[in-house]
C-alpha cells in the first residue's frame, strides 16, 4: 500500500570496489590499559574549551582528521584568508552542500562541545535533545564567530531551535532555512527539493553579489561525489577480518569531512588510502560493533568501548555513513540531481515513513560489516529516533545482532556505561565460548 | 486591570449539543463496522475531508483529542502509559501519542468496549512524531495500509505555486491511494462539500474566538477545549460547521448582552500549548483571582484559519464561498484547500518562533490581555517548540509572563500545588488579589 522509492541499501552508494586486507602496525596514539601514555589534550568545539580526550589519532595517518576536528576554527580562518570565500556553518546533513561549495562558500557542519553550559536554558526548552542545545552554547559562547553565515535542512523540530535562536541572538551577515522535504518516499520529493534548490540557489548569488556558474556547480558536485567514494573505499576495508582502522579513526575522519574543503579532505584520504594496506591495528579486533543513532560524534565514548576489546566497524548515524554513503547521479540538470541524491539519500528517522527504510539498511550494513553486536546510542529526547528504536532493536536481534540500549547526553556517564558496554562485550564473548 | 466589576453570567445554551456531537463522533467509530462503513485513523491536523469522499459512511478516530481524553482519565492514561514503556518506548515521546499507543496495546476503548482498529491510516506530517505515530500503530495492528502528507513547506507568508503544487501532489496520490486501499470510487462531489464545510467550520471558529476580545469576555478558555474540540474531531463535517455557526450566533448575542465566562473578570489572560488535561481544575483557581484565560494562539490557531481584516484586526478568513468562488473540480478542491490549511497560524510556529512571537503579541494586544502563561509542555515537542524564545519575545515587548513546566497527557510531569503557587505568585507581581479584591 505504500508508495515506492529507491530503498537504501548496504550495498548502494559509491561504486567503489573493497580495499585490500591491511596488515601493517601504524604509528597510533595510546591509551589506558591497552595503548599506553595519556595523549594530549583535544579541543571539541570551534573555539571552546578544553577537554582532555583520551585519542588513538593523535599521530598517524589520522592526525590530520584529528587536527581539523580539534583545530577547525583556525583551519575555517586560514581557508577564508587562503580563499577568499565565505564559512556558513550548516545543521543537520541534508544541507546541500556542493550549492554552498560551488558559490566559494566552506560549509562547516556545526557540531557542540559535549561540555556542560548554562548558556541556553532561557533559548531552549529542557526537553528537546541535549545535541541542539549544546550547538547553540556554541554560537551564544561566540565558538563559531568565523561563520558567516548560518543555513538548515528542514529536519526535526530539536536542531531547527537552534537555527531559530541563532538567527536572533548571534550576529551572523546571512541565514537561510531551507524547507527540505520529509516525504522523501514520495514521487514527488525531489521536484520539490528542486524548486527550493534554485531558490536558494539565488539567495545565495543575491547575498555574494555574483552568479553561481554551472562548471563551478559541476565541479563542486564531482568533489563531494569523490569525497563519498573515498570514505566508501575506507570504509570498505572495514570488512576485513582485522580492519586497518579503528571506529574512533573513521569518526574522525567523517567528522573531519564535515568541517574542511572537500579537496583538502580528498587528498588526506587518498593518501589515506595509499597507507592502509599497510597498516594494521596494534590491538586485537576485539569484538566487531555497530553503532547506530542520530549522530554520534563522542570520541570520548567510542574510545572508551574500543578499549574495553572491541572495534566498530561500522556504523548508522548522521556523523557516519548517512552523511556519505549516496552519491549524486552524473547526468542531468545539476539542481534536480542534487535533490535526487539528497532525498534518496539513508533517511533521518524523521523522514523514513510511510515505510521504514532504514531498518533493513542498517541490518544489511552490520551484515555486510560482519558485526556481532549492535550499541543503540540515543540522543535523549529526540522522538524521530525513539519512535524507530524498538523496530530496529527487534531487526538486529531478528537478525542475531545483540543490542546495547544506551541514552546520551551532552555529557556521558563514561565510568557507568564502560560498565555496561563491558557486561555487553562479555554477552557476546560467551557467544564464541558456547 | 480594571474594577471589581460583576457581571452577568449565563450558561451556553448549546453546550449540551456540543457534548453530544463529542459523544456521537466516538460512537460512530466504533460502530461504524455494524453499519458497512469505514474507519480510519489520523491526526487532527490532518486532510480530513480528503477521505471524505469515498462515502457518508467514513468515520475517524482523530489522535490527538483521542490522547487527550485518555489523559483526562488519570487511571486509564497511566496504565496506557506504562503499557507503551513495557513496548520499549520512551516515556519522553509526545504524551498523546504514548496514551494512544497504551490503548491499542491494551485494546482498551476510552469510550468502552476494546480498541476499534482502523481500516486504514490517514496522516499528516508537521512535527517530528506525526509521521512516525502512525507507523508504530501500524506495527502494533499488524499491518495497517499507511498514507501521509508532508506539509512541512515553510511558513504561509513565503507560500509559492510549487509548494502547493507538492501539497496537492501527494493529495491526488493520496485519492488514488484511499481508492485502491479501499476499493470504493471515490466522489468528487463528497470531497468539494467536505472541504467547504471545513472552510466554514475553520472561519466561523476564528470568528467565535474574535468575539473573546469583547471585555468582559463571553467565553473562557476552560469551555473552548470543549468546543474547539469539536473541529478536531470532524471539521470537514457539515454538522459541525452548522454547530459552530449556531455557536457564533449564540457567542454574538452574548456580548450583544453583555454576558460574560466569569462574573469577576478583572484580569484577561492567554495560556499557550495544549494544557494539562488532568488538571483542567487549574482555570478555576485561576477565577477566584478574576483572572480568566481568554484563550491562546493554540485554541484560535489550531482549527482557527484568520486573516488580517480590513481594519488591521485579526479576525476570519473569508471562505471562497463567501467570495462567491464555485469550486467546480477535484483539482480546484484540493489547491484551495492546501492554500487554506497552509494558512492555519498554529502552523507557522513550527519554523521560526518569532513567527509566533509576533502572533502572540497581536493576540496580547488585540484581546488586551494583562498577561500570557506558558506552558512548557514536556508531552507535546511541537506546540512546545520555541517556547523558550516566545517567553524572551513577550518579555522583550513588555507582556508579563508566567512559566510553567508540565504535561498535556502525562499527569506524573505535573505539579498542581507548584503550579497553583507560581500563579499565586504572578498575581501578586500583577497586583491582583483573590476573589477580585484589588
Amino acid at each position: 500500500m505504500n508508495e515506492k522509492r529507491t530503498e537504501p541499501n548496504a550495498e548502494s552508494g559509491n561504486p567503489a570496489a573493497g580495499a585490500a586486507v591491511p596488515r601493517f602496525s601504524a604509528a597510533c596514539g595510546t591509551c589506558g590499559s591497552t595503548c599506553g601514555p595519556q595523549p594530549p589534550t583535544a579541543t571539541h568545539g570551534g573555539d571552546g574549551n578544553r577537554q582532555p580526550v583520551a585519542n588513538q589519532t593523535s599521530a598517524g595517518p589520522f592526525a590530520a582528521f584529528r587536527d581539523w576536528r580539534l583545530d577547525r576554527a583556525a583551519y575555517a580562518r586560514q581557508w577564508k584568508q587562503r580563499t577568499g570565500g565565505k564559512v556558513i556553518g550548516y545543521f543537520c546533513t541534508y544541507a546541500p552542500e556542493e550549492l554552498m561549495y560551488a558559490a566559494g562558500i566552506l560549509p562547516v557542519r556545526i557540531l557542540g562541545s559535549h561540555e556542560v553550559q548554562n548558556v541556553t536554558e532561557p533559548h531552549i526548552f529542557g526537553m528537546f535533545c541535549p545535541f541542539c542545545r549544546d550547538c547553540l552554547a556554541q554560537g551564544l559562547l561566540g565558538r563559531y564567530e568565523y561563520l558567516d553565515g548560518i543555513m538548515i535542512a528542514q529536519s526535526c523540530l530539536h536542531i531547527r531551535q537552534t537555527f531559530t535562536s541563532w538567527q536572533k541572538h548571534v550576529p551572523i551577515d546571512y541565514s537561510y532555512y531551507l524547507p527540505m522535504p520529509h516525504h522523501v518516499q514520495s514521487r514527488h520529493a525531489a521536484p520539490f527539493l528542486a524548486k527550493e534548490l534554485a531558490i536558494f540557489q539565488a539567495s545565495l548569488e543575491d547575498w555574494l553579489g555574483r552568479k553561481i556558474a554551472a562548471p563551478a556547480l559541476e565541479n563542486a558536485i564531482d568533489i563531494y561525489n569523490r569525497n563519498r567514494q573515498l570514505l566508501w573505499r575506507v570504509y570498505e576495508t572495514r570488512q576485513a577480518a582485522d580492519p586497518p582502522l579503528s571506529g574512533e579513526e573513521a569518526l574522525e575522519m567523517v567528522l573531519a569531512a564535515q568541517m574542511v574543503d572537500k579537496q583538502d579532505h580528498n587528498a588526506a584520504l587518498e593518501s589515506l588510502l595509499a597507507r592502509l594496506p599497510e597498516r594494521r591495528l596494534p590491538r586485537p579486533t576485539g569484538a566487531r560493533l555497530m553503532i547506530l543513532g542520530s549522530k554520534d560524534d563522542d570520541i570520548e565514548f567510542i574510545h572508551m568501548v574500543e578499549a574495553c576489546g572491541a572495534t566498530f566497524v561500522i556504523d548508522d548515524h548522521c556523523t557516519g555513513t548517512r552523511y556519505f554513503w549516496n552519491n549524486t547521479d552524473p547526468d542531468g540538470d545539476p539542481l534536480d540531481r542534487l535533490a535526487r541524491r539528497y532525498v534518496q539519500r539513508v533517511p533521518c528517522p524523521t523522514k523514513d515513513w510511510p515505510a521504514r527504510t532504514r531498518v533493513p539498511h542498517a541490518v544489511a550494513l552490520a551484515k555486510k560489516y560482519g558485526a556481532q553486536g549492535a550499541i543503540v546510542m540515543q540522543q535523549k529526547f529526540c522522538d524521530p529516533h525513539e519512535a524507530d528504536v524498538p523496530a530496529l532493536t527487534k531487526a538486529l536481534n531478528d537478525a542475531g545482532l545483540k543490542t546495547l540500549f544506551l541514552e546520551f547526553d551532552v555529557t556521558v556517564p563514561i565510568g557507568q556505561f564502560k560498565v555496561r558496554v563491558e557486561a555487553f562485550l562479555e554477552m557476546l564473548r560467551e557467544d564464541d565460548l558456547f | 486591570m480594571g474594577e471589581t466589576v460583576r457581571h452577568q453570567t449565563a450558561p451556553l445554551k448549546c453546550w449540551p449539543k456540543a457534548k453530544e456531537l463529542r459523544l456521537k463522533y466516538y460512537e460512530d467509530y466504533a460502530r461504524a463496522h455494524e453499519r458497512g462503513g469505514l474507519r480510519w485513523a489520523g491526526g487532527a491536523w490532518s486532510f480530513s475531508a480528503i477521505p471524505a469522499g469515498l462515502g457518508r459512511d467514513v468515520y475517524s478516530l482523530t489522535s490527538e483529542p483521542y490522547g487527550a481524553s485518555i489523559a483526562f482519565d488519570k487511571a486509564l492514561s497511566l496504565r496506557c502509559m506504562e503499557a507503551t514503556e513495557r513496548a520499549g518506548f520512551a516515556r519522553d515521546l509526545c504524551a498523546y501519542m504514548r496514551n494512544y499507543w497504551g490503548s491499542v496495546l491494551l485494546n482498551e476503548y476510552a469510550f468502552g468496549g476494546p480498541f476499534p482498529k482502523p481500516d486504514f491510516l490517514w496522516q499528516d506530517h508537521i512535527c517530528c512524531s506525526h509521521a512516525k505515530w502512525y507507523q508504530v500503530v501500524s506495527d502494533l495492528e499488524g499491518g495497517l495500509p499507511h498514507f501521509c502528507i508532508d506539509v512541512a513547506v515553510g511558513p504561509y507568508q513565503d507560500v509559492a505555486p510549487h509548494k502547493i503544487d507538492y501539497l496537492v501532489n501527494q493529495m491526488h496520490d493520496g485519492i488514488e491511494w484511499l481508492e485502491r486501499t479501499t476499493g470504493r470510487k471515490y466522489d468528487d462531489e463528497l470531497l468539494i462539500e467536505a472541504v467547504q464545510n471545513e472552510f466554514r467550520t475553520t472561519s466561523t471558529w476564528a470568528e467565535v474566538c474574535s468575539l473573546n476580545k469583547h471585555v468582559p469576555a463571553p467565553l473562557e478558555e476552560k469551555t473552548m477545549y470543549s468546543l474547539y474540540v469539536l473541529g478536531t474531531l470532524n471539521k470537514h463535517d457539515r454538522a459541525v460547521a452548522d454547530f459552530y455557526a449556531e455557536l457564533r450566533d449564540e457567542v454574538r448575542e452574548r456580548v450583544a448582552q453583555g454576558i460574560a465566562a466569569i462574573p469577576n473578570e478583572r484580569c484577561r489572560l492567554m495560556s499557550d500549548t495544549q494544557p494539562p488535561w488532568g488538571f483542567l481544575n487549574i482555570f478555576r483557581y485561576m477565577e477566584e483571582y478574576g483572572a480568566i484565560s481568554v484563550g491562546s494562539l493554540y485554541t484560535f490557531g489550531l482549527i482557527g484559519i484568520w486573516e488580517d481584516q480590513p481594519d488591521g484586526s485579526w479576525g476570519p478568513r473569508t471562505t471562497p464561498m463567501q467570495q462567491g468562488i464555485v469550486i467546480k473540480s477535484r483539482d480546484e478542491a484540493l489547491r484551495r484547500y492546501a492554500d487554506w490549511t497552509l494558512s492555519k497560524p498554529e502552523w507557522q510556529h513550527f519554523y521560526s518562533p518569532h513567527l509566533k512571537t509576533a502572533m502572540m503579541l497581536r493576540i496580547a494586544r488585540e484581546w488586551k490581555l494583562d498577561g500570557v502563561l506558558l506552558h512548557y509542555n514536556r508531552g507535546c515537542e511541537g506546540l512546545s517548540v520555541g517556547i523558550a524564545e516566545n517567553r524572551l519575545g513577550l518579555i522583550e515587548a513588555g507582556v508579563p509572563v508566567m512559566a510553567f513546566e508540565g504535561n498535556m497527557g502525562d499527569e506524573r510531569e505535573f505539579d498542581e500545588a507548584r503550579v497553583k503557587a507560581r500563579f499565586d505568585a504572578f498575581m501578586e507581581t500583577l497586583g491582583v488579589k483573590k476573589n477580585g479584591r484589588a
